[in-house]
């Protein structure tokens, strides 16, 4: 551990500004759509007054979620003092600003009045628990930054287990609050469950992990260091954790709902009858997004091979997406029951199974915010000495 | 929409309800005379001035009796539209319906009834919780409005309103009415015709122009108005009740 070197990387090669290229390119259709969004109104999307929030939220709070995820690789070396970890924590808090900032983007471009950002920060109803998130998300900022910097220079280094445990608890009460935006909701079947919450943080620690996992092994293997099997090993048989973990709230949010009577109907829109949705659920979050990855990472074989690994961590992170557009889309397309025991048809769709087909802008929208955070922890690695020369076996596991 | 916004018209508004002070005034004696309908009269008495703030000693209310509602009838519909310029934009996935007409078919017995559906005007709104900047809010009178100068376009109210009954604006709007002052990127709900409540009429587009005498408007607070009267004796229904909301609009012969 003592002969661990951090360098910037050095960025001045053509792979590297075209990689800024691609990122720029994303960025600026994202902001395309932002400002045709923007100048249209949103009857250009897929997003209608039944289907309120659409493909654009399926991303942020995918990125918001991955965000409190990717900084627990940091929480495990400073406030639970995994030595191991240490030379991992930096790109890991790094990683969970760049993620929130890009989920907050594309969480404040698709609002109907962007131009009043001013507004949602100085208004605050403190029984909302978005007004709370607002706090939190600011809060996390300026937490997390103040944590980076405690390990980014030594003279404030003492400070380091501090602002580390703050971070750790502030991102506990934040994905809480993520996990609450659907947890508070009364009026709609699938949401008003205080599950929500916990399910929302098991999710951010295997989302955020495997985006970690994907960002140091690009990291490591485009600037030619080298990158042992014993980190890999480490972090890929935690994410398999957090995998497991994921499945198992999802199975007991299910199981409660299945067994009762007033939660059938939209349990058999979801599990069975629901199109789109029932396919994004079993195809999407569970085999693709847990049971595949799950199998890659604990079959010896597969579990041996990098790009296998890749593929378990792009697979939890397609996955990551599936579920929440199962969660919010399924959500809302399931109708709400107006008076229990009738069946209710009018010119708002009541009583039906309202239609989302999700439009190229919120993609586009979407898409700009990954390369928002990508962008950031990428420039990042060239401006702060983030990652060690080398993770080799030998560095980062010498008791071997 | 506040109580707060309205007085930059303030002046404007004395002079009109001077005017009508003085009209009601001078013709109280014949206004005494006639036997009007109980509900009007009761309600003119109850007509504030503008500078007067609003209070929670009336709850606005609606009362539907379901069995009154006729099947394919529209008027209430057609009549908020009008009076608030709602018009069909882009289609109903994403137009404006401020009062829909819900037909409800018992799932055993086939029983139908059909009612209108609009903001139910809660005393513990959901969509006013959820708000984060506090644009949604419910004056002392009951009524739940959005200011649509703080509103953001979250549309986190619309995820929370238990009856789907508020719109998000999905284009530009040009002439709007200036009763219903409306905005692209923005949230919006039946207001219960608040400019008329404002103004004293007693009434709403809806129950105006419901030609069955489906719908009826007065104060819940009021043991005399016609509404409570209808309660007292009828009973009525919250839509969603198990949710706690103690809603302003109540349902008969559901």
């Amino acid at each position: 551990m003592k002969n661990i070197r951090y360098t910037s990387i050095e960025g001045n090669s053509v792979k590297f500004l075209a990689l800024l290229g691609v990122y720029g390119f994303f960025i600026l259709l994202g902001f395309y759509a932002f400002i045709t969004m923007e100048h249209e109104g949103h009857w250009i999307t897929g997003m209608t007054n039944q289907v309120i929030w659409g493909l654009p939220h399926v991303f942020a709070i995918f990125l918001i979620v991955a965000a409190s995820g990717a900084l627990n690789v940091a929480s495990i070396a400073s406030v639970f003092n995994k030595s191991f970890y240490k030379p991992l924590a930096k790109l890991s808090a790094v990683l969970s600003l760049a993620l929130l900032a890009g989920g907050l983007a594309v969480l404040l471009l698709d609002l109907g009045r962007p131009d009043r950002l001013i507004v949602a920060i100085t208004y605050y109803n403190f029984k909302s628990i978005f007004a709370w998130n607002i706090i939190l998300y600011t809060g996390f900022f300026g937490i997390v930054g103040i944590y980076l910097w405690t390990m980014l220079d030594w003279q404030v280094e003492k400070y380091k287990r501090i602002a580390g445990t703050a971070a750790f608890i502030w991102r506990l009460i934040l994905t809480t609050g993520t996990g609450s935006i659907f947890g508070f909701l009364v009026s709609r079947q699938a949401y008003d469950a205080a599950i929500m919450a916990p399910m929302f943080i098991i999710m951010s620690f295997s989302f955020g992990l495997a985006i970690y996992l994907l960002v140091l092994m690009a990291g490591y293997k485009w600037t030619g260091r080298e990158l042992g099997d014993a980190v890999i090993n480490k972090l890929k048989n935690l994410m398999g954790v957090f995998i497991a973990a994921t499945l198992y709230f999802s199975m007991a949010y299910h199981l409660t709902n299945l067994y009762a009577t007033e939660h059938h109907g939209i349990e058999a829109f979801v599990l069975m009858e629901g199109g789109v949705i029932t396919n994004m659920f079993w195809y999407g979050q569970i085999i693709l997004g847990a049971i595949i990855p799950l199998l890659i990472v604990y079959c010896p074989r597969p579990s041996k091979s990098r790009t296998m690994i890749s593929i378990a961590s792009i697979l939890v992170i397609l996955g990551g997406l599936a579920s929440l557009y199962v969660i919010l889309i399924g959500g809302q397309s399931y109708p709400m029951t107006l008076v229990p025991g009738y069946e209710a048809t009018s010119t708002f769709a009541d009583g039906v199974i309202s239609e989302y087909s999700p439009s190229i802008w919120e993609f586009m929208l979407g898409m700009g915010g990954v390369a928002i955070s990508l962008v950031i922890v990428t420039f990042a690695m060239k401006i702060f000495r983030l990652l060690p020369d080398s993770l080799s076996d030998s560095i980062a596991a010498p008791q071997k | 929409m506040s109580p707060k916004n309205t007085k930059p018209e303030m002046n404007e508004t004395n002079k009109i309800d001077q005017y009508r002070r003085k009209l009601l005034g001078g013709s109280a004696a014949a206004v005494a005379g006639l036997t009007l309908a109980p509900g009007l009269i009761l309600n003119t008495v109850q007509a504030k001035s503008a500078d007067q703030a609003v209070s929670n000693k009336n709850r606005w209310g609606l009362l539907i009796d379901t069995k009154r509602c006729a099947d394919g009838c529209t008027d209430c519909v057609t009549a908020c539209n009008t009076e608030h310029g709602l018009r069909e934009i882009h289609g109903p996935a994403t137009d404006a319906q401020w009062i829909r007409n819900v037909t409800l078919k018992n799932k055993s017995t086939g029983h139908t009834v059909n009612m209108p559906v609009m903001c139910q005007h809660c005393e513990n709104p959901p969509c006013v919780d959820v708000c984060p900047t506090g644009a949604s809010f419910k004056r002392d009178d009951g009524i739940v409005l959005v200011d649509k100068h703080i509103c953001i376009g979250c549309r986190y109210c619309m995820m929370a309103c238990p009856y789907k009954a508020r719109n998000f604006i999905h284009e530009v709007l040009t002439d709007q009415l200036p009763v219903a002052p409306r905005g692209k990127g923005t949230v919006e709900s039946c207001t219960l015709c608040v400019h008329k409540v404002d103004n004293g009429d007693g009434t709403t587009a809806c129950a105006d122009a419901c030609k069955h005498g489906a719908i009826t408007f007065g104060d819940l607070n009021d043991k005399n108005s016609l509404i409570s009267k209808k309660l007292e004796i009828s009973g009525g229904r919250e839509l969603r009740a198990e949710l706690g909301l103690n809603t302003g609009v109540r349902y008969q012969g559901l």
